[in-house]
């Protein structure tokens, strides 16, 4: 059987008025990957992972997602496309008029095919899965610590069973104990569900625990793509300030 | 795998050699079965649990296909089972958990009575938060007289215009629609009468009195209220108010009073503005109907509507402006950090805005009946 890559990224430039976001960014992630996107604030990390979803156009370029080019797809493929990722948004985006059980049912219910018997034995395994009680499902957004709201989020991109997952920055947001606990999970959860993980993180000790494949991006293109050994050995500034400062060398020495 | 495999919906085959499955036993291959087709399978699975079993020609199987199969099978394997290694966890994985019933979260409307007493205390913690937030202003005020440097004028400023300036175009059209409307209907009960003369004390005295300020009022309540409520609870929502109070500023001498006296400012300009158009309305409406000439209309109004009634008129300006304020300030703090309270005390704001400028309306009316009128 012959494997081509979940992502393809061929090429591509992004420009939002005058301003250019991306220069000629080529890049592809096999079956299994993890991939982690690394670079300044602003420098178009989201913006290439949005365009890896489908949900912005690239200026110029491809972006084939599955074996599929989402520029030339139609609507009805790229939805069916995104059915089956998964994306963790930075600040979770759980609905905030439902209640956790049913953020997590949303979109099995929007199926329309599955009885309600099934759902709930679904959304008790992906609960059970991300390490919940099973009394928070009747719990709203608003009632739910920083950590709860990510592993219920976590929990709802799952819920579709996906082959790729989608984390923008994952460990934003959570102290250190919960941030290992949170990439011990998505490791746990990766080798149960083998999927293809790319993440936006600044997180080095993410980065370093987690990745198979780091991406940096600096000057508007991919200074480095390939194992952390090969970004830390990338000569750009920025690689070499965001691997070798103070604090990354402490981490890097400890890993 | 290749990507573009179609998929094919899961199917059981009961051969010589025991049972074969196929097809994606996944979520996504599970949804592609015709309706009754899951029971079907499931009831063959469970016919068949003794027999062998040969799962390794599946294209794809998920928590959800192993599912259904657990289930069918009676929450046990059965004992010949052959399975694709990588396959294993998907089963493991209900095998080690029994997992607990979960609550769906639906929460009961509790009995009539406690819902009846709950809707009395909600009235009276309404009642108590509008008096205290009353309370929080003539303490600012107080502030401000003693510390003129920190009137927010800016926000006073900014507000008026927003409320009354950008207001004007609004209250002039429905004034003038309302003034015609009357005149042309008290116009032809006055001409059975023979009356037409007064017809210059009927739109006087209610546009004045009356009309000029409600209309104003719920004009100002449905555009601006709402948008205030709107305004504080996002601010509320995104820690805006905390960001305030942090910086050691009061949100309320810096958010709610500038509302509250650029509503007190704006509403009675605005019940006069309304009352001028208004009137012309009706002026232009006689002028047609009965033949009243402008100049007569307009030299006649002073003798026919005694000055009071203009001050009555300013007078339920500023307090309809000053409740209209507090209220849509007081929803607003009560916005929770979701979609649906946001909406929810928007509307509420409205509404008890509106229904409020009539309560006042009609008090206004009991306590001035002897002013005004001959």
């Amino acid at each position: 059987m012959s494997e081509s890559p979940v992502i393809r990224v061929d090429h591509v430039w992004t420009r939002f008025g005058d301003k250019l976001i991306h220069r000629d960014i080529t890049l592809q992630l096999d079956r299994g990957d993890i991939l982690g996107i690394v670079g300044a604030s602003g420098c178009g990390k989201t913006v290439l992972m949005r365009e890896m979803i489908g949900l912005q156009l690239p200026s110029q370029g491809r972006v084939a997602l599955l074996g599929q080019d989402l520029g030339q797809a139609d609507d009805r493929t790229r939805r069916q496309l995104r059915n089956r990722c998964g994306v963790l948004f930075q600040g979770g985006a759980l609905f905030s008029a439902l209640t956790v059980y049913d953020n997590i049912a949303f979109p099995l219910r929007e199926l329309r095919v599955l009885d309600e018997a099934l759902i709930e034995r679904l959304v008790a395994m992906k609960l059970a899965m991300v390490g919940l009680e099973p009394s928070s499902a009747a719990l709203l957004p608003s009632e739910l610590s920083g950590g709860m709201v990510k592993r219920v989020a976590l929990a709802r991109s799952l819920i579709m069973e996906p082959e790729v997952l989608f984390l923008d920055e994952p460990t934003s947001g959570l102290d250190p104990v919960l941030s290992e606990e949170f990439v011990n999970l998505l490791r746990e959860l990766h080798q149960e569900l083998g999927f293809t993980i790319v993440m936006v993180t600044h997180d080095l000790d993410t980065l370093g625990d987690l990745c198979t494949q780091v991406a940096v991006l600096a000057d508007q293109q991919l200074v480095s793509m390939g194992t952390l050994e090969d970004a830390i050995r990338c000569q750009h500034p920025y690689a070499r300030e965001f691997f070798h400062g103070h604090r990354a060398r402490r981490i890097l020495a400890v890993n | 795998m290749h990507f573009s495999k179609a998929l094919q919906p899961p199917c059981l085959e009961v051969q010589a050699g025991g049972i074969q499955l196929l097809g994606h036993w996944n979520l996504r291959g599970v949804t592609q079965l015709p309706a009754g087709a899951r029971d079907a399978l499931q009831t063959q699975a469970a016919t068949n649990i003794d027999q062998s079993w040969d799962l390794r020609r599946v294209a794809a199987l998920d928590s959800a296909g192993a599912f259904l199969l657990w289930q069918a099978w009676g929450h046990r394997l059965p004992v010949q089972l052959h399975l694709k290694p990588e396959h294993e966890s998907a089963f493991r994985r209900w095998q080690q958990r029994p997992l607990p019933p979960v609550p769906t979260g639906e929460r009961e409307s509790p009995p009539l009575p406690v819902r009846m007493v709950r809707l009395i205390e909600q009235l009276g913690g309404h009642l108590l938060e509008l008096l205290q937030l009353l309370g929080q202003l003539v303490l600012d005020i107080g502030h401000l007289a003693r510390h003129p440097r920190d009137i927010p004028w800016k926000e006073i400023s900014a507000t008026i215009h927003e409320t009354g300036g950008r207001a004007l175009g609004i209250t002039a059209l429905v004034g003038f629609l309302i003034g015609v409307v009357v005149s042309y209907l008290s116009s032809l009960q006055l001409q059975t009468l023979g009356a037409q003369i007064y017809i210059i004390n009927i739109l006087g005295l209610s546009i004045i009195r009356e009309l000029g300020p409600l209309l104003a009022a719920i004009l100002v309540a449905g555009r601006s209220g709402s948008a205030m409520t709107a305004r504080i609870g996002v601010m509320r929502v995104t820690q805006e108010l905390d960001a305030i109070a942090a910086m050691g500023i009061s949100p309320s001498l810096r958010l709610l009073l500038p509302k509250v006296v650029a509503l007190v400012v704006a509403l009675p300009l605005l019940v006069v503005w309304t009352d001028v158009i208004a009137l012309i309305g009706g002026a232009v409406s006689a002028k047609m109907e009965l033949g009243i000439g402008y100049h007569q209309f307009f030299s006649k109004l002073p003798n026919a509507v005694p000055v009071s009634n203009l001050l009555i008129g300013l007078l339920k300006g500023v307090v309809f402006g000053l409740f209209i304020a507090l209220v849509a300030c007081h929803f607003g703090l009560r916005i929770q950090p979701n979609t649906e309270s946001l909406g929810d005390e928007t509307t509420n704001s409205v509404v008890v805005a509106i229904t409020l400028v009539i309560l006042i309306d009609a008090v206004f009316a009991i306590l001035f009946r002897g002013v005004g009128i001959e």
